[in-house]
Formats: structure tokens, C-alpha cells, sequence
């Protein structure tokens, strides 16, 4: 006899606690529950990481000196405080040490240092101590203590240097502009001008290989003439630069520091300078503020470690819009004709599948058949047949934005397909049938009946394909990604926009300060905050996006009959 | 006829109704006072793939009155009424044999343009399918759609359509609103409007109050008695009191056979068949 038979039997309605508990299902509650607990609390543990370590970096915190047993003293701004790990002895995590910014990595050869609190004997923050951020070797930390403008001297100490600086800093910030002017449009377009002029004479030596009969004499003469005006224009531009340059660069400071004696720095090459231990609170938060602006709206400077990453929000920003605006289309169409053309039957089963799987392949893959496709083929194609003058330099023949957004259109354009396929079948039959009852052609029937009413969910397509394509880095990186872009993909410079050009990329930007940065400890907050930025910037695509959808929701909402 | 012959249709309709079919047809002459006819059914047969639906269908549809077209569910009404603006070509695996004339033109013979087909002969759904678009466009749709641009000729058909389908009044000062807000009962006036815009001759209209409440069915009952004065309608109901109201014409229909057809009052009171007498007196359906 089984222990099942000496249960007792129950009267039919009865039931046990554990009968009741599951028929009323609440383990199945906890279950799923508990999953996607797990997966928020990950997901919301990984944003808290990023914003509390980025959002930081940009606070101006004091600057301390402490003097140590040895009788050395330092300045730096506190980093952070941790137990010394000393394992195996009595000591372990006892002490601790702290790590200072010390800056000044011209003087120093590093920027950051720790020292074991055991050693110091005195600590203060002087309220004369100073944080200058600066155009090379990262920060200065220290006091000023002479002001020259012209080789003349100025002022000395703090107290009359300080009321000086202020419009000093102003101005150069005005000619640091002047200078970048003249360096990137002027001459830019000289320059611009006299590589146009090459490339006319290169093509007249190609086309004199192929007639050798003809008479090029006079167009060599009037490229020589433009060249030779060129020129002329270049030194006096440049002259003007020079002169620019030398009325700004007149004004410098010198600064004391317990590091290594002093430095003296030209006004023009000082971008910021604040006494860290004389700001309030409020203070602290103007430059914070201001800190957090020129990191948007500036560009990189010192390999990227310093300044801001504008080029990179453009790169993306612009990236992603090509890329939708290559995929959606594209992605649409075919759904088009998968779901409306094509008889429905196992080759197009089939196909979706395919469609469907197309997402699984990694994305480097991508990348590797847009290098050999795009790149090489494509646009080594056009380069021999537009551009045979500028080889063996290629203009379409390598990396460039085009070329990135159409292997991130191929990459996401499975997404677009499948989510307007789905937008496509739920269109229902009864308004098609209305429309064709009309009179309607298909082609009619499906611009101006179907599309309209599957858009809703082909902007969902749209938004899924941004964030996929805005996080993407590996097929990048071989089809036209840089560390650093001279220029931007789209200027002021005929035609405007300029595919062809590489870029800058929030997420290559991670990488590359991240993982390449000859200054790792400097450019780890760098990481975050450009993490950060990436974030808002798909979180903005996507908010747009699905504004419009609900907007287009709304207005085509089906109604209760 | 005695019973035992009911019998016989009830086990075996096909072969007897087909002679009935004929004998009606002719004797349409006299039965039916003569009126022009509209739309010419001959010998139609339609199947889904294996599945046979109409069995030779014959008919004539007679033009400016209302034909309505009853029967138990599934026996092929809708089909019917389908297959007269080539609706169903867009069904996979339909064949339909037989020929459909409406003026002198066979529809389904191979030179024929579906699209001016569908143009003058319009069509209004048992479930109303406005657009999602203005009240507006909802009703030019077929206009635009033929090509016409011109603002005065489309507000002039919108307003035209709209007084013709009595919903004018309830939506002239809202024309730019949602297709989709109006009530049930007014979208599918406005549907009815969307139908008649284009000016066809022929309207099919498909249970256009089965979804509706019977002050709505009324308006809508109203509003086709006042259109048969210009259009031909063809209606499909379930409501006999209904098909008894509007139409100068009913058929009955039985698995796909037409049973019974002719002048309404006589096929609801003195019903030649035992089958169409069954059904309207409600003893099966
Ligand atoms: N698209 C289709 N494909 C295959 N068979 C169909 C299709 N539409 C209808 N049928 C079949 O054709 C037959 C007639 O259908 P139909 O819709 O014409 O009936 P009905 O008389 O309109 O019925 P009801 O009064 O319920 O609307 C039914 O047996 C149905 O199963
Ligand atoms: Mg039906």
C-alpha cells in the first residue's frame, strides 16, 4: 500500500493549503515577478553606476595641501579615500590613503597620487590656490603669482592678480575664437583652393596621357595663376594669424606650485581658471554648470581626455539620422511587398524566417561586409570613375559616414521589416475592402489606406533600429569611425554636406577614452559622462519618435464600432 | 405543392430548385412589372477552392428599386452580392463561372476594367469601415482617388453626399473631424456617403444595420427608400420585417440556390415555395 492511499480523502470543494496556494497561483506571482525584479534592479544598477560616477566628475570640489613627514608638500583636489590592502600582515585595510589630483602633469609626469594618511603631518586648502584648466598637460594646480602683459610686469600676488584674470580669460576666450576663425575658415578655404587647383592639373595630366595631341598649355597657365594667387593669400592670411596671435598671447600668469617650482602660461592658452576654495555653493554649481556645457558643446582637446565631445554627438546624431533615413524606407518597402505583392506561401515563410535571423548575426560581421562591399567596391568604384584625380587618395574608396550609415541600415533594417510587417497585417481587411470598393487601385489602396494607418507601428520599427543603431560600435569601427575628426560631416563648406568624410562616435569616443587613453585615471569619469550623454541622446531620438507615434496613434485610433 | 414533394427539396434542393428557378424566371415577365433591368445574373457558379458556394444563380436585377436578398446564414448572400463589384477577386482561389451583365457589359469577361467596375458600382459594409481620416475625406476618398483635385467640385460632391445619406446635418460644422468619431449608426451613414460620392448607378449594401439600434436601422431604412430614386440597391439582411419595408424585391436564398425571387409583398405573403414559406414564417433558419 502506497502513501497516497491513506490519504484522507477530502468532501469536493476542500483543499489543502499548498493546493490553494497554487490554484490561487501566487508562486507563479513571486516567479515572474521576481524576474523582472532582477532584471530592473541590474538595468537600474548599471544607470546608477554611470550617473553617480559621471555626473560627479564635473563638481568642483576643494583643493587641499598637505605637507608630509618628509617636508614635501602637495596640492591637488581630493579624489577619494580608501583602506590600504596590505594582506597577510596585521596592517591589512587598517590604514588608509587618499588620492589626490595633483595636475600639473608637465612638472610632475603624472597627474594623480596617493599618499598614506600615516604621513601626513599638517592639511589645510589655502584660499589662494587655483584651478586652471588649460590647452595642454591637463590641469594646473597652484598659486598665482605674477601677471605679465608684454613682458611687462603687471601685478603680483593673488589679491591683485585675481581681479585682473577675470577679463584677461574673457578675452582670450574671444581670441582663442578670432584664431580658430581665421585657422579653420580662411585658410581652410585657401588651403581648400589650392588642393582644387592640384587635382585640376592632375586630371589635365590624365587627360593628356589619354590626348597626347592636344594643347593644355593654356589651362596649365590659368591653374598656375590660381595657385600662384593662392598662395599669396595663404601668406597673408597666415600673416595675420601671427599677428592675431602675438597681440594675444602679450598677457601671461605665472604660477607657484608646490611641485616643482613654477609655470608660466599665456593667457590665450587658459580656458578656465577658479579658486576652488573660495566658492560658495552656488558657486560651485555656476561652474558646474558651465563645465557641463562646454563638455556638450566643445570640442575634444589633448586626444580627447579634456574638453568636450560635441564632434562625437553630432557623428551619432547624424549617424543614426542616415541611418533611418536609409533603413525605414528600404525596410518598409520590402515589408510592402513581403505582405501585400508576394503570394503567401512557403518561399516567403521562409524568407521571413531568414529576415527574422538576420538579427542574430553579429554585428561585426556587418561591419566586415560593409569594409568589402561599401567600402572597397562601392566606393573604390566611384573613386576610379569620379575621383581618379585624387588617387591614390581615396574620397568614397574608405571609411566615411555614408558608408557607416548604409552597414548600420543593412544591420538594422531586419528590425524595420519585421515591425512593419507586423503594422502592415493589422491593418484590418474591412478597411482595405473600403477602399477598393471605392474604386481604388492597390498601389492607391495601400499609399493612402494602408501605409497611413501601419505607420504608428512602423515608427516602432524606427525606434527599435535607432536603438539598436545608435549603441552599435564594432561595425564602426572599420567603416569610417576616427579618434578625432578635423572636420564635421556637415559645414558651412560647399556642398554642405559631406558623406564622404569620416566621423566621431559617442561609443567609439568610450572606447577610445576609455581603453586607448595614454591617461586612463583622468579619462575614466570621461567615460561615464560620455556614456551619459550617449543614453539621453538615443532616449531622445526615441522620445521623439514615440511622440509621434502616439500623436499618429490618436489620430488613427480605431474606434469602438 | 404537397408534402411530399417539400420532402424531396428538403433532402435533395438542388435538382428541384433548379427547375423552380427557371419556371420564375420565366415567368418574371408577368410576375414582375417590366422594368428595366440592371444588373443580369446568368448561370453563375462560384467556389471557394473546393468549396462550392453559388450554384447557378440566374437573375434579374431590376434598376431604381431595392432587391433584397434573404436567407440562412452561410447560403451565400454575401457571396453574391460580392460578385457583383468583383469583389471578390481579391479572395485567393475564388472561380466563378457564369456571366454577370450590368448594362450590356459582362464584368467578368477579360477586357474589363475592375477599377470603373467598382466606380459605378459602389458598395457599403455590414460593419461600418470609415477611413481614419476626416469626415471630409472619409466622403471624397473615391473622388480623390479618381484623380479629381479641385476644392469646389469635392466640397460639392461632400455636401451632396452627405445631404444624400441624411447626415449632413448632424456633421457640417465638424467636417474635419475623425471619420472615426462619429457614432455607430452615422458611420455607417457616412459610409453610405463614402459609396455614393462617386455617383454609381449601383449600390450594394451588405446587413447595413446589423450593428445598429433600431432608431439608427430606421434613418438608414429611410435613407435607402429616398436613394432608390436614383441608385439601384441591392441590400442583404437578416431582419425580414426589414426586407418586407425597403425592398420592392426579395430572393431567397438556400445553400447557395436561389429559391424564390420576386415582387416583396408576394414572396412574404404568398411565398411559391414551401422552403421560402418556412424560412419567413421562421420555422428554420
Ligand atoms: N473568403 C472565403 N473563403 C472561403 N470560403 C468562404 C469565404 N467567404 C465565405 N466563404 C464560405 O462561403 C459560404 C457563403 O458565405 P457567405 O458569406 O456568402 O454567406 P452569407 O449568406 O453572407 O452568410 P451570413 O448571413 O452569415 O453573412 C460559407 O459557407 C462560407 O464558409
Ligand atoms: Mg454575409
Amino acid at each position: 500500500m502506497n502513501a497516497g492511499d491513506e490519504r484522507p480523502r477530502r468532501d469536493i470543494g476542500a483543499t489543502g493549503p499548498l493546493r490553494t496556494l497554487l490554484r490561487r497561483g501566487d508562486p507563479y506571482i513571486w516567479f515572474t515577478g521576481s524576474a523582472l525584479g532582477i532584471s530592473l534592479l541590474l538595468i537600474g544598477g548599471l544607470i546608477a553606476v554611470v550617473l553617480i560616477n559621471g555626473l560627479g566628475f564635473f563638481w568642483p570640489g576643494p583643493l587641499v595641501r598637505v605637507t608630509l613627514k618628509d617636508e614635501s608638500q602637495w596640492t591637488g583636489e581630493m579624489m577619494r579615500r580608501e583602506p590600504i590592502p596590505k594582506p597577510g600582515t596585521p596592517e591589512h585595510l587598517k590604514h588608509h590613503r587618499i588620492q589626490l589630483k595633483v595636475g600639473n602633469r608637465d612638472l610632475l609626469g603624472y597627474d594623480f597620487k596617493w599618499i598614506d594618511e600615516s604621513e601626513i603631518t599638517a592639511r589645510d586648502e589655502p584660499r589662494d590656490l587655483v584651478y586652471v584648466e588649460r590647452r595642454e598637460y591637463g590641469a594646473l594646480i597652484g598659486t598665482p603669482a605674477l601677471l605679465t602683459v608684454d613682458g611687462a610686469e603687471k601685478a603680483r600676488e593673488m589679491k591683485r592678480i585675481w581681479p585682473e584674470l577675470k577679463s584677461l580669460i574673457e578675452r582670450a576666450r574671444s581670441d582663442r575664437a578670432l584664431v580658430r576663425k581665421i585657422e579653420k575658415d580662411r585658410i581652410g578655404a585657401i588651403n581648400r583652393r589650392i588642393e582644387r587647383a592640384r587635382l585640376r592639373e592632375r586630371r589635365l595630366d590624365l587627360a593628356a596621357q589619354r590626348q597626347p595631341e592636344r594643347d593644355f598649355s593654356a589651362e596649365r597657365a590659368e591653374i598656375a595663376r590660381l595657385r600662384e594667387r593662392s598662395q599669396e593669400e595663404y601668406r597673408r592670411a597666415q600673416a595675420e594669424l601671427e599677428e592675431v596671435v602675438r597681440r594675444a598671447a602679450g598677457a601671461s600668469v605665472t604660477f607657484a606650485t608646490t611641485s616643482g617650482g613654477d609655470k608660466e602660461l599665456r593667457t590665450l592658452d587658459i580656458y578656465r581658471v577658479y579658486a576652488a576654495n573660495r566658492l560658495s555653493f552656488f558657486g560651485r554649481l555656476r561652474i558646474y554648470g558651465a563645465r557641463l556645457w562646454s563638455f556638450i558643446v566643445d570640442d575634444p582637446r589633448e586626444s580627447n581626455t579634456e574638453g568636450g565631445v560635441f564632434p562625437a554627438i553630432f557623428g551619432t546624431v547624424m549617424m543614426v539620422m542616415l541611418m533611418s533615413l536609409l533603413a525605414v524606407p528600404f525596410g518598409v518597402v520590402a515589408a510592402l511587398y513581403l505582405r501585400e505583392y508576394a503570394k503567401q506561401g512557403s518561399l516567403v515563410r521562409l524568407v521571413r524566417i531568414a529576415v527574422n535571423n538576420l538579427a542574430g548575426v553579429p554585428s561585426i560581421v556587418f561591419g566586415v561586409f560593409g569594409l568589402g562591399f561599401f567600402v572597397y567596391m562601392i566606393g573604390g568604384t566611384i573613386d576610379q570613375v569620379f575621383f581618379a584625380e585624387a588617387l591614390p587618395t581615396p574620397t568614397f574608396g574608405t571609411g566615411g559616414i555614408l558608408w557607416a550609415s548604409l552597414t548600420l541600415g543593412l544591420l538594422t533594417v531586419p528590425v524595420v521589416i519585421v515591425a512593419a510587417e507586423e503594422a502592415l497585417a493589422a491593418v484590418p481587411q474591412s478597411m482595405r475592402e473600403a477602399s477598393y470598393a471605392c474604386g481604388a487601385t492597390k498601389f492607391q489602396t495601400i499609399w493612402k489606406v494602408v501605409l497611413p494607418a501601419a505607420l504608428p507601428g512602423i515608427l516602432t520599427g524606427l525606434i527599435l533600429a535607432m536603438a539598436r543603431g545608435a549603441g552599435e560600435v564594432a561595425p564602426l569601427m572599420i567603416t569610417g569611425v576616427v579618434k578625432i575628426a578635423p572636420d564635421l560631416p556637415l559645414d558651412g563648406d560647399f556642398p554642405f554636406l559631406h558623406i564622404e568624410r569620416k566621423f566621431m562616435h559617442l561609443g567609439f569616443h568610450i572606447y577610445d577614452v576609455g581603453f586607448q587613453s595614454p591617461n586612463v585615471e583622468a579619462a575614466k569619469p570621461m567615460v561615464y559622462t560620455t556614456t551619459i550623454l550617449l543614453l539621453i541622446i538615443v532616449l531622445l531620438l526615441n522620445m521623439t519618435a514615440i511622440v509621434v507615434r502616439n500623436r499618429l496613434r490618436r489620430k488613427y485610433k480605431t474606434s469602438a464600432f | 405543392m404537397n408534402m411530399i414533394e417539400t420532402n424531396t427539396a428538403r433532402h435533395d434542393p438542388g435538382i428541384r430548385i433548379r427547375t423552380e428557378v427557371r419556371s420564375f424566371e420565366a415567368a418574371s415577365g408577368t410576375a414582375v412589372p417590366p422594368v428595366k433591368t440592371s444588373i443580369d445574373l446568368k448561370q453563375v457558379n462560384l467556389s471557394y477552392g473546393d468549396n462550392q458556394v453559388l450554384f447557378d444563380v440566374s437573375m434579374k436585377i431590376g434598376e431604381r428599386m431595392v432587391t433584397a436578398l434573404i436567407g440562412p446564414s452561410g447560403c451565400g448572400k454575401s457571396t453574391l452580392l460580392r460578385c457583383l463589384n468583383r469583389m471578390n477577386d481579391l479572395i485567393d482561389n475564388t472561380e466563378i463561372k457564369g456571366s454577370i451583365k450590368v448594362g450590356d457589359r459582362n464584368i467578368y469577361a477579360a477586357d474589363t476594367d475592375v477599377i470603373e467596375v467598382r466606380r459605378r458600382i459602389g458598395m457599403v459594409f455590414q460593419k461600418s469601415n470609415p477611413f481614419p481620416k476626416s469626415i471630409y475625406e472619409n466622403v471624397v476618398y473615391g473622388l480623390r482617388i479618381a484623380g479629381i483635385t479641385d476644392k469646389a467640385t469635392l466640397d460639392e460632391a461632400c455636401e451632396r453626399s452627405l445631404k444624400s445619406a441624411a447626415l449632413w446635418d448632424e456633421v457640417k460644422d465638424r467636417l474635419s473631424e475623425s471619420g472615426l468619431s462619429l457614432s455607430g449608426g452615422q458611420q455607417q451613414r457616412l459610409c453610405i456617403a463614402r459609396a455614393i460620392a462617386v455617383e454609381p448607378e449601383i449600390v450594394l449594401m451588405d446587413e447595413p444595420c446589423s450593428a445598429l439600434d433600431p432608431i439608427a436601422t430606421l434613418k438608414i431604412e429611410e435613407l435607402i427608400y429616398d436613394l432608390k430614386k436614383h441608385y439601384t440597391i441591392v441590400i442583404v439582411t437578416h431582419n425580414l420585417q426589414q426586407a418586407a419595408r425597403v425592398s420592392d424585391r426579395t430572393a431567397f436564398f438556400w445553400l447557395g440556390r436561389l429559391v424564390e425571387y420576386g415582387n416583396t409583398p408576394e414572396v412574404f405573403t404568398k411565398p411559391k415555395e414551401k422552403l421560402t414559406e418556412d424560412y419567413i414564417t421562421g420555422r428554420f433558419g
